[in-house]
């Protein structure tokens, strides 16, 4: 089990990590999801040892690692860019953790070769890396960390430079593959839609800061706060501003809100957000609340619409099934179901529904 | 009927102008001299190979392409690893890097004769700081008598003038390399040596082949410098191919074997060109068809 207690890093005026604590355990898939520049890897270099906290402390299975090197720390990590020794052939390079750790030429070979197997390399055993397609490349960097049998395995965004396909048929047989090693695994991502595939644990990380941590459905249908929502929101989450006067609530300009789920709520100013997936063209039930606003684009992807429009004065996008041409300009109307709106209050935390 | 426009042909004409004067003209010319003799009165006459058979068999082209491929191959063992040295040892970032940079280049922006006659200054045991120094500590050094100390001179001079060209060259590569791939290597536990050997040697590969072909090239024609500061002595000890060539191309007048001469070290020249540029090559092609083969 990895623990990370009150991390920070800074230096000079720049905040890297804030106040980080997180308990990662064995055999489970942890993953660190926020856009570029939100921690990911500065969290990843201090959990491998090759950068130090300015405070916090950090314990595997109880003992404080702090003090120790990378070298000796057992750790594996995977980058974005596909790094591999350039002269060694593709045996040497997943054998090259083997050699270091003195392990016997006879064990080497049947170590390799089984991890070869895994990842689909045993044609392309005797080539160098910088002959190999991308993907090839990485299967490489992912059978080195594989085979090293390393205690905490770290993988950044992995699948980053991958074209679509190799990146879904891989993120398939991730997870899988390292699960069997009881290894600690950390995964970081800036895509919801891969946090949401890969399954386990998520921590929202912004600006140098764990918003919430737990499972990654879980995080999904209830983010405590409005930034763990955007985090995991692709495309970006349709937020309007809100207040509440004598108990109802009502847009800015007076015009009072349909019923929505909420009651009891204090006075102040809140936030509504809906995902842009949750609305739709038709009315599905009777208590649906209805949005209009005037189309400023539409982007036709295929089996899917998205919908840019105007609600009350912020862009919203929308969507939707099919294709859905419509004119720029023109006013539409989409419905939410009740059930699927987020409220935050003031200080952007997650209202209960009632 | 067939209309052609034939403006092409006037746009690509003064290259082609200055091609024929700046090198086949000349080139003809060297042709022209190697297969005749001449008693003066601009008589010529025809003999053929017969230059070319002289040349090729004198001792004196023998031992002056000896000395020229030992100068060429003593510079190559110093330059090149002097020159990784110090490009790794260079700071990859921060206010070092300028000033490093900057020092590097100082000695390639100095003229090919001053710098032999910085040397020949440099040299002299009456006034010179090295030859003066080394003559005050006991030590018995004069280039212009000795033959060890004209051939350590030169090739101090050459080192001081050129390692910065391989430094540069192979800085240049290393700072290319991602920094990740350092990280990595740090968390496979590699030592100084492995990363040395497997990721930074294989980086910079293919620019350490430039700078070889380059200071190979450049150290096999040199000229200059040697004339100034030694004229090819003691005895003719520093005389190397191209110093040999205008000795008696100027110096005696020997038009004939002198234009054989020429060609013949042209020649040579043309060969290694080739054999580098098709070790070069074949490396590449090796790692293409390899990768033809995986496909298939």
């Amino acid at each position: 089990m990895l623990e990370l207690q009150n991390i920070s890093r800074h230096q000079g005026k720049e905040i890297y990590l804030s106040d980080i604590t997180l308990s990662l355990h064995r055999g489970e898939l942890n993953i660190l999801l926020g856009p570029t520049l939100s921690g990911k890897t500065s969290l990843m270099r201090i959990m491998a040892g090759l950068d130090k906290p300015n405070s916090g402390e950090l314990l595997f299975d109880g003992v404080s690692v702090l003090g120790k090197p990378v070298q000796k720390r057992n750790v594996a990590m995977v980058y974005q860019q596909f790094i591999n020794y350039p002269s060694l052939s593709v045996f040497e390079n997943i054998a090259s953790p083997l050699r270091v750790a003195g392990v016997q030429q006879k064990q080497i070979q049947k170590q390799v070769e089984e991890v070869a197997d895994l990842l689909q390399l045993r044609e392309l055993m005797q080539r160098t890396p910088d002959t190999l397609s991308g993907g090839q490349q990485q299967r490489v960097a992912l059978a080195r960390a594989l085979i090293k049998k390393a205690d905490l395995v770290l993988l950044d965004e992995p699948l980053a430079n991958l074209d679509y396909k190799l990146r879904e048929e891989l993120r398939a047989e991730l997870p899988g593959l390292f699960a069997a090693m009881g290894a600690v695994l950390v995964y970081a991502t800036t895509e919801p839609s891969e946090a949401l595939v890969l399954g386990g644990n998520t921590a929202c990380l912004h600006q140098g800061r764990v918003e919430q941590f737990g499972s990654t459905l879980e995080l999904y249908r209830k983010p405590v706060n409005i930034q763990a929502a955007k985090t995991f929101s692709d495309p970006p989450l349709n937020t309007v501003a809100l207040v509440c006067v004598a108990g109802s609530l009502k847009y800015l300009d007076n015009q009072s809100h349909s019923a929505l789920p909420f009651s009891g709520l204090p006075e102040g100013t809140y936030t509504l957000a809906v995902r842009p997936h949750h609305l739709s063209l038709g009315r599905t039930a009777d208590d649906d609340i209805q949005v209009t606003g005037p189309v400023t684009v539409t982007e036709i992807t295929g089996s899917e619409t998205f919908v840019h429009f105007t609600m009350n004065e912020n862009p919203w996008v929308a969507l939707v099934h099919g294709i859905q041409d419509f004119a720029v300009t023109n006013s539409v109307s989409f419905y939410i179901s009740p059930l699927n709106v987020l409220l935050f209050d003031g200080d952007n935390r997650l209202v209960d529904k009632s | 009927m067939k209309v052609q426009n034939n403006k092409a042909w006037f746009m690509v004409m003064p290259v082609l102008i200055l091609v024929a004067i700046s090198a086949i003209i000349p080139l003809m010319t060297v042709v022209n001299y190697s297969v005749q003799d001449s008693f003066g009165n601009n008589e010529f006459f025809w003999v053929g190979t017969e230059w070319f058979q002289e040349v090729l068999a004198s001792e004196r082209f023998h031992n002056a392409l000896l000395r020229t491929l030992l100068f060429s191959g003593i510079i190559l063992a110093i330059e090149i690893p002097l020159g990784i040295v110090i490009a790794l040892a260079m700071p990859k970032r921060g206010w070092g890097v300028s000033v490093c940079l900057v020092l590097m280049a100082l000695p390639l922006l100095i003229p090919w004769n001053v710098v032999g006659t910085i040397w020949q200054v440099f040299g002299r045991v009456d006034i010179g700081l090295l030859g003066h120094g080394l003559a005050s500590l006991g030590i018995d050094y004069n280039y212009t008598q000795n033959n060890l100390d004209a051939w350590m001179t030169l090739i101090l001079m050459d080192v001081w003038h050129w390692t910065s060209l391989v430094v540069l060259l192979c800085y240049s590569g290393l700072v290319a390399i991602p920094e990740v791939y350092y990280q990595a290597a740090r968390i496979d536990g590699a030592s100084r040596w492995a990363v040395f050997r497997f990721i930074q040697l294989p980086k910079i590969k293919r620019v350490l082949l430039i700078a070889v072909l380059l200071r190979f090239m450049d150290s096999f024609m040199i000229y200059t410098e040697p004339f100034v500061v030694t004229g090819g002595g003691p005895g003719n000890i520093t005389t190397f191919l191209s110093i040999d060539l205008v000795q008696m191309a100027v110096g005696q007048f020997d038009l004939g074997p002198a234009a054989a001469m020429s060609l013949i070290y042209f020649l040579i020249i043309l060969l290694l060109c080739w054999i580098f540029y098709t070790v070069m090559t074949s490396y590449d092609n090796d790692e293409q068809s390899s990768s033809n083969k995986g496909v298939q």
